[in-house]
């Protein structure tokens, strides 16, 4: 029983990282429909520019670890979402229009482009940061097993509550987020009432790379080690989790991260952690053969 | 209608200006885009903790391309230079098509003859017969017979220089490769992101059969093509329900999870570590040794490790033709018609009454088949497999391959082989620009040239004339 417990604690905090990364494949794919296969490397671009404005503020004397960590935040967020729109704006507007596969060829041409542009960059060895914020509670320590909820998983798990309500906001009640529900349901008649549909598809790209940002932070604080090659793995499984919530549905995308949090956190602890990579994309070819809407999503009609 | 006093009218009132505007701002992004990732360095730091260094000459020779490529790119726009020079170059070649298609007429008895008297008299130097006769082809009959040609000749050409043997195998083997995806994305328009596991059945098929049952390679081969196939089928049946995209992924989760099993399964596939040792190939049973029962001994000749080299390269051509000639084959089949209408439209071509999961499910089948047999042909070549050969990046070098030539054209798979595979071999201080290069090149032939390099299209079948159709026309049809 402790040990189910501490796996669920591990198991929500990795849901929660891979619901933020979800979060921008499913937004994307409910205003273009397309496959952003360049968000997970969006995401690992996030995680490096966080380790970066992180060494160098600390170079540049700012070592309270509270205001750093939130400075970090602020400008692997704003990199990373100017990374986002020069992605949308380089290698996917000028498509479309284009005959179907053209953008998904395009965004695994920009995958490639990001992980070796990182590899050459910053070099093909493992990044390693000592653990910023140390410690935590023990929930159960009853001489066997000890249950413990590190400060790390807290924060994860927080700073995701206050980003998806101010996201849920975001979309329910600003123009901005009435513009892409729009687009959602129709990009030309959305065009024709005068929705600014380059601008909304902009913001949909900068919004959710800025939240891959934030969990790239996050991934970089939990494991402590980033390489450049995180974001395809971890891209893969964010994207079945969005599909696995329902792809195009806010709430699924999260509740799909969780869903795969979960259950790759108990296949390695009950199970073999050699095989959680398999057992997370088997889920993904399971779902989309036989629940191709996934939990929350609607059914997709087929027009000529 | 851009002409020539458009050109001297746009260039007085050249707006310099606005392109310098439209550059400073690229090198705003640019400056943002790599102020941290190119500006700093992360290394450990006296302590041996990681810290940062930071390399502002590297950010500003990254800022500074942006900007004077932005500022070229903008100039060229704002004038009509692009739209003077097309009109130009297309009145040039169609002026000059019928003077060569004459001069082709005369050229083709002239150069036979020429070559004889060369041949006469320049010492019977194989090699400069060998370039002149290519040159002869390729006035003669074009690119495609001179390609062949070239490929035939080149064990006799580079017999002394084996790197360019050992290269001319690597590019064939991608060619194969690249004809066998192309059944799969270029004629069906399926995106198969997890080719590569076809491409790992078959090496590992033939790597267990040789190695258990001490079958030969020759037996192995085909049954090697024929699990790959069924791996196919097996992996294709559930998936080609899905649409476009989803498949791509569902593809590329099924590469993964074969590379995955490979390595996990130590047992059977002796996991990461590989499997070595695997059989070299023979002469149809004459191995390639020194021995008296030997090839070079059989056929009376001195040993020479070349000859091995020169028979995988034999093979992989004959693989690779044998891929290409059951491709243009089958194009011409009810089932390759299909294919190519699947790929133009699905919902029509299902109110045709065609079986859509019949037709996407021989086309999976038969790419992986040459997947399988290439794959084979990699084990015996390499004498050592590991899942490492099998990742990701190898699929998408294939599918970059097939994009860059044009999805569906066979000559463009070979262009973009020669060029992608062979082309960085010359620059190879360049290797780890590679996948660099080629991400940049996908993402711009997608946005410039979405049919790829080669862009027309001849129809497979056609009445009486053969037209080639120009992509413009393919689009436009589309609409």
């Amino acid at each position: 029983m402790d040990y189910f417990l501490q796996q669920l604690i591990n198991g929500i905090v990795l849901g929660s990282i891979y619901g933020l990364v979800a979060i921008g494949y499913t937004m994307v794919y409910g205003i273009i429909g397309m496959i952003n296969f360049a968000h997970g490397d969006i995401f690992m671009v996030g995680a490096f520019l966080a380790l970066i404005a992180f060494l160098v503020l600390i170079a540049i004397g700012v070592t309270a670890i509270p205001l750093a960590l939130f400075l970090v935040l602020i400008i692997a967020m704003l990199l990373a979402a100017l990374y986002g729109w020069a992605v949308e704006r380089f290698a996917y507007r000028p498509l479309r229009g284009s005959h179907r596969l053209a953008p998904l060829i395009s965004a695994i041409g920009m995958s490639i482009v990001l992980q070796n542009y990182v590899q050459l960059a910053q070099g093909a060895r493992v990044k390693p940061l000592p653990p910023l914020i140390p410690g935590g509670y023990t929930l159960i320590d009853n001489g066997g097993f000890v249950v413990q909820l590190s400060y790390v998983q807290i924060i994860i798990v927080v700073t995701t509550l206050i980003l998806m309500t101010l996201f849920s906001w975001l979309v329910s009640a600003t123009r901005l987020g009435r513009n892409m529900r729009a687009c959602e349901q129709d990009l030309k008649m959305a065009s024709l009432v005068g929705v600014d549909i380059d601008r909304t598809i902009s913001l949909t790209f900068v919004i959710g790379a800025a939240l891959a940002a934030v969990a790239g932070i996050m991934y970089l604080l939990y494991y402590g080690v980033i390489d450049f090659f995180i974001g395809f793995v971890a891209g893969v499984k964010a994207f079945t989790a969005a599909v696995l919530g329902g792809i195009g549905s806010l709430p699924g995308a999260m509740l799909g991260g969780l869903l795969i949090g979960l259950i790759e956190t108990f296949w390695s602890a009950y199970f073999s952690a050699e095989y959680k990579d398999v057992a997370a994309f088997s889920i993904l070819v399971l779902v989309l053969i036989f629940m191709p809407t996934g939990i929350l999503g609607r059914p997709e009609v087929e027009k000529v | 209608m851009a002409n020539g006093s458009d050109l001297r009218l746009s260039a007085s009132k050249l707006d310099f200006a606005g392109a310098l505007k439209d550059a400073a701002l690229a090198a705003l992004v640019a400056f943002g885009l790599f102020s941290l990732l190119l500006g700093f360095r992360t290394d450990s730091g006296p302590t041996g903790q990681l810290a940062a260094f930071p390399r502002p000459e590297m950010l500003a020779v990254a800022v500074a391309a942006v900007f004077a490529g932005r500022l070229i790119v903008a100039l060229i726009a704002r004038s009509h230079i692009s739209d003077f020079a097309q009109s130009n170059l297309m009145r040039l070649i169609a002026a000059i098509a019928p003077a060569f298609e004459k001069f082709r007429r005369f050229a083709l008895p002239a150069l036979g003859l020429l070559a004889v008297i060369v041949y006469r008299y320049s010492g019977h130097e194989f090699r400069d017969l060998s370039i002149l006769l290519l040159v002869f082809i390729l006035l003669g009959w074009g690119l495609k017979p001179t390609l062949l040609a070239f490929a035939l000749l080149m064990p006799v050409l580079f017999y002394s220089n084996r790197y360019f043997l050992d290269l001319g195998i690597l590019v064939l083997t991608y060619i194969m490769l690249g004809w066998g995806l192309n059944i799969v994305v270029g004629l069906a328009g399926l995106l198969d992101l997890g080719y590569v596991a076809f491409y790992a059945v078959g090496a590992y098929s033939y790597a267990l059969l040789a190695q258990t049952f001490g079958w030969s390679f020759w037996i192995c081969l085909p049954v090697a093509g024929i699990l790959a196939s069924f791996w196919g089928i097996l992996l294709g049946f559930p998936v080609l329900r899905l649409r476009g995209d989803y498949l791509a992924i569902v593809t590329l989760a099924f590469g993964e999870i074969i590379r995955l099993v490979i390595i996990n399964w130590q047992s059977f596939t002796n996991g990461p570590n590989g499997i070595s040792g695997i059989p070299r190939p023979s002469f149809f049973g004459i191995p390639f040794d020194s021995s008296d029962t030997g090839f070079a001994a059989r056929f009376g000749l001195e040993f020479d490790p070349v000859h091995r080299i020169v028979f995988l390269f034999y093979l992989i051509l004959a693989l690779a033709l044998l891929t290409n000639f059951v491709t243009l084959r089958l194009r011409r089949l009810p089932i390759g018609r299909a294919w190519e209408a699947l790929r133009e439209d699905e919902i029509a071509c299902r109110s045709l009454g065609i079986n859509t999961t019949n037709t996407k499910l021989t086309a999976f089948a038969t790419g992986a088949l040459f997947g399988g047999l290439a794959g084979s042909f990699f084990a015996t070549r390499q004498g050592f497999i590991s899942p490492e050969s099998f990742v990701f990046m190898e699929s998408a070098l294939v599918l970059a391959i097939v994009v860059l030539g044009g999805m569906g054209s066979q000559l463009g798979v070979v262009i973009a082989a020669i060029a992608m595979i062979g082309g960085f071999e010359f620059f190879r201080q360049f290797e780890q620009f590679r996948m660099l290069v080629f991400g940049f090149a996908m993402v711009a032939i997608m946005v410039w040239r979405p049919r790829g390099l080669i862009a027309t299209r001849t129809p497979s079948v056609f009445l009486n004339e053969k037209k080639i159709i120009p992509a413009d026309i393919i689009d436009e049809a589309r609409q």
